[in-house]
């Protein structure tokens, strides 16, 4: 069937991209941007970075484009603050909470939540990092001149701790595993980030759970850590993880992870007829990677998906399938880390330590392929390894072109 | 019609994944600033010029037809 009316459920990065590759593509017909939040979409990754530095003016904008581009330019209607609650995909039928709305090809791009702690809703100065009102709410706090804790020591929440110290303020990182980072980089490359928060005076407790918050008042004061001791904070920022928004998706017939309940798509992003997902909400197999099951939090696999999925949806009988170099990066200290491909290897080789250079480089061996590459401060060199992982390089090349084969 | 390549360096942040999609035209110095190596590229990389401006997390690339 051709499909007239295109709705886009989720406004963020993928849902954005999704809306300008179908019209990119040729699409003339309805095009419909379903939003949970208010706002218009806006980009995430400054959220935790520029966004909550230190400055007299406002921090930049983060919204893609405005209302008026979106209507006018690329014909979009907009339905934001509207949480998708159902699916009917025989029916081609999306429930919102106070009407329903008809498709003829649906994209998903829903992406996650942020898990919060139990039990500490509603306590002030605790906040997860993952809208704009999130970071709005930090940055306040900061400029208040907050004491920092951050729960879990992912990237996200390092990235905050990097901002409260760059500030001056006294700022603590709380992670329950011995080393940071361990399932997304490995244990090598866990230390040489954990060194990067000692170095600049930011606490790195590890292997530490926490009891519980104290309060005053409604406000949080403190952290108490399961050694029964206590770190005073006036800011406590949560940075657990993100959970996949399917939860409209029940009922629906289509199929969701077992473990995190994120939407199973096949490798043209196809979750069932008429319905295509992409973003951090949708696991696919990566043809690259010889169809490995995946599911992404990655600002650039947003944007690919997004627009990749646009397009089959609009065309299913010519889907062409997703191939694709995972990639993130993230500042912390002034120092960039930069990561490419998978970290689940049968070596991680720290080809840094061999070669006495202080400016961390490991590469990530499966079978006799090059899978990944992690550099800090290495921006010459992080996109070559990419381009070899793309192109399949084996490991002798990557080795040779490390300098130690 | 020529392409001409447009570098915002204000919003440039070198993370490089121009010059993953397009080596030939980009390149990140040492210091993680952004070369163009070539700001009228041949048609032949089009595409791959394309695909850089879409990967740039920024948007600090532009394309436009002179």
């Amino acid at each position: 069937m051709t499909v007239d009316h295109l709705v886009v459920v989720g406004a963020s990065l993928a849902g954005i991209r999704a809306v300008e590759s179908a019209r990119k593509a040729g699409h003339t017909g309805r095009i419909t941007l379903v939003g949970a939040e208010e706002h218009l979409p806006y980009d995430r990754p400054p959220l935790s970075k520029a966004f909550l530095e230190a400055s007299e003016e406002a921090p930049a904008d983060p919204r893609f484009r405005t209302e008026e581009h979106l209507r006018d330019e690329l014909g979009v209607e907009l339905r934001l603050g509207a949480p998708a609650t159902g699916l009917d995909p025989k029916a081609r039928l999306i429930a919102l909470d106070d009407t329903e709305i008809g498709y003829d090809a649906l994209v998903a791009t829903t992406g996650g939540t942020a898990r919060r702690l139990p039990g500490t809703d509603g306590i002030a100065g605790v906040h997860t990092l993952r809208t704009w009102d999130d970071a709005v709410a930090v940055r306040s706090a900061l400029d208040a001149g907050a004491r920092t804790v951050v729960i879990g020591a992912g990237f996200i929440g390092s990235e905050v701790a990097s901002a409260a110290r760059k500030r001056g303020l006294p700022a603590t990182v709380v992670e329950s595993l011995p080393v940071p980072l361990v399932r997304s980089v490995g244990e090598d490359m866990g230390h040489a980030c954990a060194y990067l928060h000692r170095a600049h005076g930011t606490d790195l407790f590890c292997g530490a759970t926490v009891l519980s918050l104290e309060q005053v008042d409604g406000r949080v004061t403190g952290v108490r850590l399961g050694d029964r001791s206590t770190v005073p904070a006036d800011l406590v920022v949560v940075g657990i993880g993100v959970d996949p928004s399917t939860g409209w998706l029940e009922g629906s017939g289509l199929e969701v992870h077992e473990r995190d309940h994120g939407v199973v798509a096949d490798a043209t992003l196809r979750c069932a007829d008429g319905v295509y997902a992409a973003g951090d909400v949708v696991h696919f197999p990566n043809k690259l990677f010889d169809g490995e099951m995946m599911r992404l939090e990655h600002w650039t696999t947003a944007a690919e998906q997004g627009a990749l999925a646009a397009r089959n949806a609009l065309d299913p009988d010519h889907a062409t399938e997703l191939g694709t170099v995972p990639y993130f990066w993230s500042d912390w200290y002034g120092s960039r880390i930069q990561f490419v491909g998978r970290p689940q290897a049968d070596e991680i080789r720290v080809i840094s330590a061999e070669t006495g250079d202080a400016r961390f480089l490991a590469l990530y061996r499966r079978a006799d392929r090059l899978v990944g590459t992690i550099t800090i401060d290495r921006p010459t060199q992080i996109m070559k390894y990419k381009r070899l992982i793309a192109t399949r390089a084996s490991w002798a090349e990557a080795l040779e072109f490390a300098g130690v084969g | 019609m020529s392409l001409q390549v447009v570098l915002d360096q204000d919003k440039c942040s070198g993370l490089g994944l121009c010059e993953a999609e397009a080596p030939e035209i980009f390149e990140v110095r040492e210091d993680g600033s952004l070369a163009v190596l070539d700001e009228t590229p041949a048609d032949e990389h089009r595409m791959a010029c394309e695909a850089a401006v879409a990967a740039c997390p920024t948007e600090a690339l532009r394309l436009i037809e002179s």
